[in-house]
């Protein structure tokens, strides 16, 4: 593909050149995220190669103490609720937007995205001055609506990509047929677009889960999540648990969001069968 | 859910196109009207819980914050006499004593219901130094013994230093453009016009250049690494392509705080690029790279790479490489075939790429937070900070303002120039 058939000598150099560049910046994109992992294996209390020898010492801290504990419970509280909120009202919204008779979309659509485009510091300490007031600060339901705004953007954008190919006529044909309009959506239409909504559910749990700069403002002391747990770590002092706890939360991350694109892509493809 | 249904079921191939000839129009068309308002309702409702949610999780929040901007009513609220007694006084020398005794007396009432130390504090963040001037005359008006509160009054010089009263004047307004104009490093002077503030007084301009200046290196950085990348990927083999592309999407799914803290274990001073830069005689010394500016510049643009990086791919895919060939035969040499034929297809992408970036690292705060020192803080610690540590909610909010401004203005450009459509690529 990059070289041409009879290539000049000029040529093979700016190839090469090409490789060269391509494989430093490769090794710069992947290397800092991998090497959190073999330190974290590390039985030593520094983050130095070649390794003092192999030890899961610092994951029976992040997992066997009672203050990475607390702090993995919490996340997994706030993840999952935000979750089930965002993924439940992103998915009614897709299917409102999607249809053309929805009113003003060029303006909702801004206003639903405009939370991944507000700096978060803006959207955490705007949530910290309200929900002060309204009594929703150092809650979980606060960090929940909190997220809620930070995640649904992503269920929009995926369901919506998984309706874009969907046969309103099938929505029709289910109601001639007799069925109720819950029936219909729950036996014609969310069959259909299941892979959109449960990768949106992945991407929403996934954005809830790494998000630290709300919860910085939001979470009582009680209430810190692991993100936090790991932002104060790095402030305070530097310990090989934060790289087993990063390795832990990059594992999470990976896996959700591997599953969620490949979710998404079947959900396309399943779409123009159907279509 | 229920309001599915009729949405699907009432809008007859009638409601796509016009009424049939022969049918009376007067009476289809307003059935039509009426059918179609019911299904705007009904979607609408489909949409509303999830509307009103972010209104009142993200809406209301951010507006009540930039409100605060613009609108302090503790020194109004705090000094109602004055207020009054100021309305009619013209802004030059010192007011009528009326205005000092009505001070006075708004003084005492404030140390009585606990309120001093509050407007004392607002009071200082306009005029540096209030805050103890106020608390002293707190005190003697409470310990006066039958002294007359305007002989008090009189004997601080503060109340009567030129500055003083324009600036009560002035905090007496619940609207206030003084923490926008403070944002800029501007003020309003005794004249009524606006000027800088004395340079040991400026900082915020400082720090949205900085800001500025970060993001746009930043950008650059990514750009110059992304872009040959980009290039490479949509050249090659699918297979090839494909393992490439995960190289780029595996630090992009990984969150910023974990990549943050791989840089930090990166960057100490015993830590791996300090050994490389060792080994590779690049430095001759280890160099302190964290809680550095070098260090952030080199954290943000790993992080930002793909951001900018993926919307240039997804453009460069679609060019054929047919065009490069034609181009070739019709003599053109391979730079001017680049600059020509390449590029300007290109650019769209390159653009996206870049906007993209630089509205980003325009707010970052968990980069700058653990990896730049003191000097290294962006716009978005600054409005933490002053949340946190100075509990100055009004400053924050004026700093807030101008970023958000400056934010939405350049995704305006973006989503008019580029489409809202390329954001989808997360």
């Amino acid at each position: 593909m990059l070289l041409s058939p009879y290539p000049t000598p000029g040529e093979r150099i700016r190839i090469a050149l090409l490789w060269l560049w391509c494989g430093l910046v490769i090794l710069f994109l992947l290397v800092p995220i991998l090497i959190p992992v073999p330190l974290s294996f590390n039985s030593g209390a520094f983050f130095i190669f070649p390794l003092e020898g192999l030890s899961t010492r610092w994951y029976e801290v992040v997992l066997g103490t009672q203050r990475w504990q607390s702090a993995i419970g919490n996340s997994l509280i706030v993840a999952f609720g935000t979750t089930l909120i965002a993924t439940t009202l992103g998915t009614l919204t897709a299917i409102a937007l999607s249809n053309e008779k929805f009113p003003g979309r060029r303006i909702v659509m801004p206003l639903l995205l405009s939370p991944l485009i507000v700096p978060v510091v803006i959207t955490a300490v705007g949530s910290y001055l309200f929900y002060a007031r309204v009594g929703l600060a150092s809650t979980y339901a606060g960090i929940i609506l909190a997220h809620t705004a930070l995640a649904s953007p992503f269920v929009v954008v995926t369901v919506g990509a998984s309706l874009t190919g969907f046969d309103r006529n099938l929505m029709r044909a289910a109601a001639i047929s007799g069925a109720k309009p819950l029936t219909a959506f729950f036996r014609v239409m969310l069959p259909l677009i299941l892979p959109g909504v449960l990768s949106g559910a992945a991407f929403a749990f996934v954005s809830s889960f790494d998000e630290v700069v709300v919860v910085q403002f939001l979470a009582s002391a009680g209430q810190r999540t692991m993100p936090l747990e790991m932002f104060i770590g790095l402030r305070e002092k530097l310990s090989p648990a934060i790289t087993a706890a990063a390795t832990l939360m990059m594992a999470l991350s990976i896996v959700l969001l591997v599953v969620a694109n490949v979710l998404a892509r079947r959900g396309q493809s399943r779409r123009s069968a159907a279509g | 859910m229920s309001a599915l249904q009729p949405s699907e079921l009432d809008r007859p191939a009638l409601a796509r196109g016009r009424p049939a000839a022969g049918a009376d129009p007067g009476t289809a068309s307003a059935a039509l009207r009426r059918a179609e308002f019911g299904d705007r309702l009904r979607t609408l409702a489909l949409a509303a819980p999830l509307l009103l949610l972010l209104a009142l999780s993200f809406g209301i929040p951010i507006v009540l914050l930039l409100s605060r901007a613009v609108y302090d009513p503790t020194i109004a609220d705090a000094l109602p006499r004055t207020s009054v007694a100021l309305a009619d006084w013209n802004g030059q020398g010192p007011p009528a004593d009326a205005a000092f005794i009505a001070l006075a007396a708004d003084l005492s009432e404030n140390q009585a219901k606990g309120t001093a130390y509050e407007l004392a504090k607002a009071l200082n963040a306009r005029l540096p130094g209030a805050r103890s001037q106020v608390l002293k005359t707190v005190r003697q008006l409470e310990g006066a013994g039958g002294r007359p509160p305007l002989e008090i009054m009189k004997a601080v010089p503060f109340w009567s230093a030129p500055g003083t009263w324009p600036t009560i004047a002035n905090g007496t307004r619940a609207i206030t453009s003084f923490y926008l104009l403070s944002a800029l490093d501007l003020r309003w002077n005794a004249d009524g016009g606006i000027e800088r503030v004395p340079p040991e007084q400026a900082i915020f301009l400082q720090v949205f250049l900085r800001t500025f200046f970060v993001a746009a290196a930043v950008t650059l950085a990514t750009l110059l690494l992304g872009f040959p990348l980009a290039y490479l990927i949509s050249s090659v083999p699918k297979g090839l392509a494909a393992i490439l592309i995960v190289a780029v999407l595996l630090p992009f799914w990984t969150s910023i705080l974990v990549r943050t803290a791989a840089w930090t274990v990166l960057l100490q001073k015993f830590g791996l690029v300090n050994d490389l830069l060792l080994w590779l005689g690049i430095a001759s010394e280890r160099l302190d790279l964290m809680y550095s500016r070098i260090g952030l510049i080199i954290a943000m643009t790993h992080i930002q790479l793909p951001f900018t990086l993926l919307p240039i791919y997804s453009v460069m895919r679609t060019i054929a490489p047919s065009q490069m060939k034609a181009a070739y035969s019709l003599g053109a040499r391979p730079f001017t075939a680049f600059r020509r034929v390449y590029l300007p297809q290109v650019f769209p992408g390159i653009m996206a790429g870049c906007l993209l970036t630089f509205i980003l690292c325009l707010g970052y705060y968990i980069t700058p937070a653990l990896i730049g020192g003191a000097s290294d803080q962006l716009i978005s610690n600054f409005i933490a900070n002053y949340v946190n540590v100075e509990l100055n909610w009004e400053m924050a909010a004026a700093l807030s303002f101008i970023l958000l401004v400056f934010t939405l203005a350049l995704f305006g450009i973006f989503a008019r120039i580029l489409g809202l459509d390329r954001l989808k690529m997360v």
